[in-house]
């Protein structure tokens, strides 16, 4: 079995199995490893030799979907925005982040999603992604909308057009599109799927 | 369709709010450059599509000269969140925490507390990884369809951030056609979980967001 797959228990586990094995004999410690070691959980148990994990942890930085606090969010407020807990970021942000929108774009009617800008901003605003469990998961493909964030996405492309390009994506075309459509190492079919670094 | 040039100038100058570098790198102030920025979050069906993949990059813009020099912050807790009952608070997290060359993982566990301050959920016992050093080959471990990885990557986020710099600057009214990738050729540091999604909710959907937590 692999490294990660060997059972730690913690001391007092060991002990009482150790004297159950002098009381039945070696072979029955035998049967009880293997048991463990084929049981439903296999994660390892921290024991005596495992590191310290103590402590309590203090949030500094958070993101769901991708350039929201970089570019809805006033200078004087990011570090608010990323210690502020999801369920409250509608209140506290919508109206900046509506009010930036229409700063960037003052001609902001809806968008190709039909999102008004208060409709936009209302669900920009909690940065959490949606994943789907049920089936493919894109930023935007051209058909499924918001449904997770694959690698390959181009979502600065996306973002552009859903704040430039008004209700059918034709407005402002030099805004709408950085045209650099995918990044510059193919990534892998199989885990970890990044590409190798440079 | 087609604005004047002047109201797209006027547009881009309020651009002021953009300047910093998307998708989140160096986004503010407190975490800008330190080892708890976050560059990007990813999450994915897998390969295996009963399984979905979390992805939180750390560290962005390494060159490759500076990369393997980078590290895990070992007082840095990276954090998925994972609300599967639509309320944006976290129901699951994932945890990732450096130690000594490894990267230890805790869940998908209930967290013992919801918000800003979190303990090390390891009552469960965890998951641990070798960190990939930079040149070696991708270190995976896997345990009951769950896969781990933890160490230097390519960045996989790509824009053209120095044409939209010009833009902002006044220099420029448009992108420029082809493209050029702000991020090519450079680094970021990625944890890189896979777990089955019947761990994360039983439903069409999830929320998901990455949070880094310093210890205190």
């Amino acid at each position: 079995m692999k490294t990660i797959n060997r059972i730690i228990k913690s001391n007092d586990v060991l002990e009482s199995i150790y004297s159950y094995a002098i009381c039945t004999g070696f072979v029955m410690l035998l049967s009880l490893m293997t048991y463990s070691c084929s049981s439903d959980d296999d994660a390892i148990i921290p024991g005596p030799q495992t590191p310290d994990f103590s402590g309590t942890f203090i949030q500094e930085d958070q993101m769901g979907r991708p350039a929201i606090n970089t570019v809805f969010v006033d200078m004087g407020s990011k570090d608010a925005f990323n210690t502020t807990v999801p369920s409250g970021q509608g209140a506290a942000f919508q109206s900046m982040f509506q009010n930036k929108l229409l700063a960037l774009n003052p001609d902001y009617t809806t968008n190709a999603l039909t999102f008004t800008a208060e409709q936009f901003t209302t669900a920009l605003a909690t940065d959490v992604l949606t994943v789907s469990l049920t089936g493919t998961t894109t930023f935007f493909d051209g058909t499924n909308v918001l449904t997770g964030r694959a690698l390959a996405d181009d979502v600065i492309s996306t973002e552009l057009l859903l704040i430039f390009g008004g209700p059918d994506g034709t407005e402002k075309p030099g805004l709408t599109d950085d045209n650099v459509d995918g990044n510059d190492k193919p990534f892998l079919s199989s885990f970890p799927y990044l590409a190798s670094p440079w | 369709m087609k604005k004047s040039k002047i109201l797209i100038g006027a547009a881009i100058i309020c651009l002021a709010g953009f300047i910093a570098i998307a998708a989140d790198h160096i986004d503010a102030p407190a975490v800008a450059s330190g080892t708890s920025d976050i560059t990007d979050m990813y999450a994915f069906q897998a390969q295996d599509t009963d399984n979905v993949v979390f992805v939180a990059n750390m560290q962005g813009l390494l060159a490759p000269g500076d990369t393997g020099t980078a590290s895990f912050d070992e007082n840095v807790l990276i954090e998925f969140n994972i609300d599967n009952n639509g309320d944006a608070t976290e129901d699951l997290v994932i945890q990732a925490l450096p130690r000594n060359g490894k990267m230890y993982f805790f869940g998908p566990i209930a967290p013992s507390q919801t918000g800003l301050s979190s303990m090390v959920m390891d009552a469960n016992g965890f998951n641990v990884v070798d960190i990939t050093a930079y040149g070696s080959n991708a270190i995976v471990e896997t345990n009951n369809n769950m896969r781990f990885f933890a160490g230097p990557r390519d960045d996989p986020f790509f824009m053209d951030f120095a044409q939209y710099g010009e833009i902002i600057a006044g220099n420029a009214s448009m992108f420029n056609d082809p493209g050029s990738d702000t991020f090519a050729g450079t680094n970021v540091l990625s944890v890189v979980v896979e777990v089955p999604k019947s761990m994360v909710g039983s439903g069409d959907s999830v929320n998901v967001w990455v949070e880094t937590k310093r210890k205190q």
